[in-house]
């Protein structure tokens, strides 16, 4: 866990001007380095830009200025091989089962039915969704049908994981569980992950190395190392030193937030 | 617990059906209490033979003429402009749809038309089409076509707004291109939609078809309505009318009972 797997450096974000008002400055200049195989997470306030950071890193857009890599080779507006992404919002199709909606993930791959029967029913078990392989997303929970887009995003086997507030619609319990969820499949996958995250507690609990960013336009303020053990779960909230974790993390963040609510100072 | 949760899915489920049931129970009540309403009227001479025969002459007619056959080649030659109408305005209308909805400007530009095609008189332009397409079927299908394919290409566009963007950038992340998109997200998703524009189209076409037979034609079902009403043949006409009616509310309640299905495999009745 050492070589870098991602790299920006110097990307900046600026929307042009629409509707007759100015060119939003989104995001940057900002250089992160993401380290093969570790859980990385990024938290700011509302509005810096986290997620527009994650569609440059996906390929979903092109970065005004600055250049991103993964394993060495440059995105720019093209979603590179080997990167899934869940999203916030409930990307299950409706039409398709679970076991469809899984296997969506890999109709682009060239590989025999029977692997990818193989594969799909190895992630359906993996999941737990195996009593739910002939459901629609509609018979489902929130949480169920997030655990169906993690599933089709792992599915592909990708070595970079992008998560934008995957458990943000979720309620608290269900956020831990999954948080687990995720911990156990960044462990048996073996792949980098990149969480987008409004939640400290989260970060805190998931990650092994969290940026702060800035309010609006977003920038690396604060590098975070967890130093967290790689086999973990939620548990680790129970460890004396999680509260004084959070707690750095807010001091940085609070400040950032007051900013974005359009006030400063230092009010306790 | 689980039971408790599968239980009370189970009921609101039977519910649900039951206050389908009775809908339609209220909606068979209406139309039979309507039939039955004219039925008196009929036999009370309100309404007089000549103008219009009671439901159970008209409903026995049309046993008769189906069972002799009389009108077969006219029904199936009707039919067949009608599907033929039906299936190219709505591929059209679809993948005019479609093309349209990723250019924005060509859509700013045609959205007003569309918002006043309806006003324009399709049939008025029958003499032109007998001109260029000559006394056939063409003219008939084509004012079909024309009334039909609008409605098609403003309810896809309509449903292709409503599919939420997270879905195309998943799309995009597992390697669609645009086309693959199409065909595999977009249009999926807006399927209740296009079932709406099949309905639509299904009924204009039915429209322009028989219309078009009443005011220029030699054989099909609307030019035996008119032939008939022309010589005071209610045993013809009335029969003939119902037939239609018939086959457009079964045409149309297959592709409802399609719609219900889909809708509720999605959980969204």
């Amino acid at each position: 866990m050492s070589a870098a797997q991602v790299t920006l450096r110097g990307v900046t974000k600026v929307f042009p001007a629409s509707g007759g008002g100015e060119p939003v400055h989104a995001l940057g200049p900002i250089d992160i380095e993401i380290r093969k195989g570790e859980f990385f997470a990024v938290v700011g306030p509302s509005g810096c830009g986290k997620s527009t950071l994650l569609e440059l890193i996906a390929g979903l857009t092109a970065p005004t200025l600055g250049e991103i890599e993964l394993e060495g080779r440059a995105i720019r507006e093209n979603v590179p091989d080997g990167v899934g992404v869940v999203f916030q919002e409930d990307a299950c199709f409706p039409w398709l089962n679970v076991r469809d909606n899984i296997e969506f993930g890999l109709r682009q791959k060239k590989m025999g039915t029977a692997e990818k029967a193989r594969r799909v029913a190895a992630v359906i078990d993996m999941m737990g969704l195996r009593d739910f392989a002939r459901s629609y997303p509609a018979q489902l929970s929130g949480g169920m049908r997030q655990r169906v887009c993690i599933a089709r995003t792992i599915v592909a086997e990708p070595r970079l994981i992008l998560l934008d507030e995957p458990f943000g619609a979720l309620d608290q319990q269900t956020r831990l569980l999954m948080g687990d969820e995720m911990l156990r499949l960044w462990r048996e996958t073996g792949a980098t992950v990149f969480l987008i995250t409004h939640a400290l507690d989260e970060a805190a609990m998931l990650a092994d190395r969290i940026v702060v960013m800035s309010a609006r336009p977003g920038r690396a303020i604060d590098l975070v190392e967890t130093g967290w053990p790689r086999e973990r779960d939620s548990r680790i909230v129970e460890r004396e030193n999680f509260g004084a974790l959070t707690s750095r993390l807010w001091k940085t963040l609070r400040e950032e937030s007051l900013k974005t609510m359009g006030r400063t100072g230092s009010s306790t | 617990m689980e039971d408790i949760a599968r239980r009370i899915l189970k009921d609101d489920g039977a519910n649900g059906q039951q206050h389908m049931s009775r809908l339609r129970l209220y909606q068979l009540a209406i139309i039979a209490g309507f039939i039955l309403l004219l039925e008196a009227l009929c036999l009370a001479a309100v309404i007089d033979k000549i103008t219009m025969p009671p439901p159970h002459i008209i409903a026995r007619d049309l046993v008769r003429m189906v069972a002799d056959g009389r009108y077969f080649g006219d029904i199936g030659k009707s039919l067949a402009n009608v599907l033929l109408a039906f299936a190219t305005a709505y591929v059209l209308g679809v993948a005019t749809g479609t093309i349209l909805h990723g250019y924005r400007t060509a859509r700013d530009i045609l959205d007003p038309l569309f918002a006043t095609y309806y006003a324009i008189p399709v049939f008025a332009f029958y003499p032109l089409f007998i001109v260029i397409f000559g006394l056939g079927d063409g003219p008939q299908v084509l004012i079909g076509i024309l009334l039909a394919v609008v409605a098609v290409i403003v309810t896809t566009l309509n449903g292709l707004d409503r599919v939420p963007p997270v879905l195309k950038k998943t799309a995009r992340i597992n390697g669609l291109n645009p086309l693959q998109t199409a065909l595999r997200v977009t249009l999926p998703f807006c399927a209740p939609y296009l079932l709406t524009a099949a309905k639509l189209a299904l009924a204009y076409a039915f429209i322009g078809v028989i219309g078009s037979e009443f005011i220029m034609a030699r054989a099909g079902m609307g030019y035996e309505i008119s032939y008939a009403y022309t010589n005071f043949d209610n045993a013809t006409m009335y029969p003939l009318i119902l037939m239609i009616l018939l086959l457009s509310i079964a045409a149309n309640s297959l592709l409802s009972y399609w719609e219900r299905v889909l809708l509720a495999r999605r959980g969204q009745k």
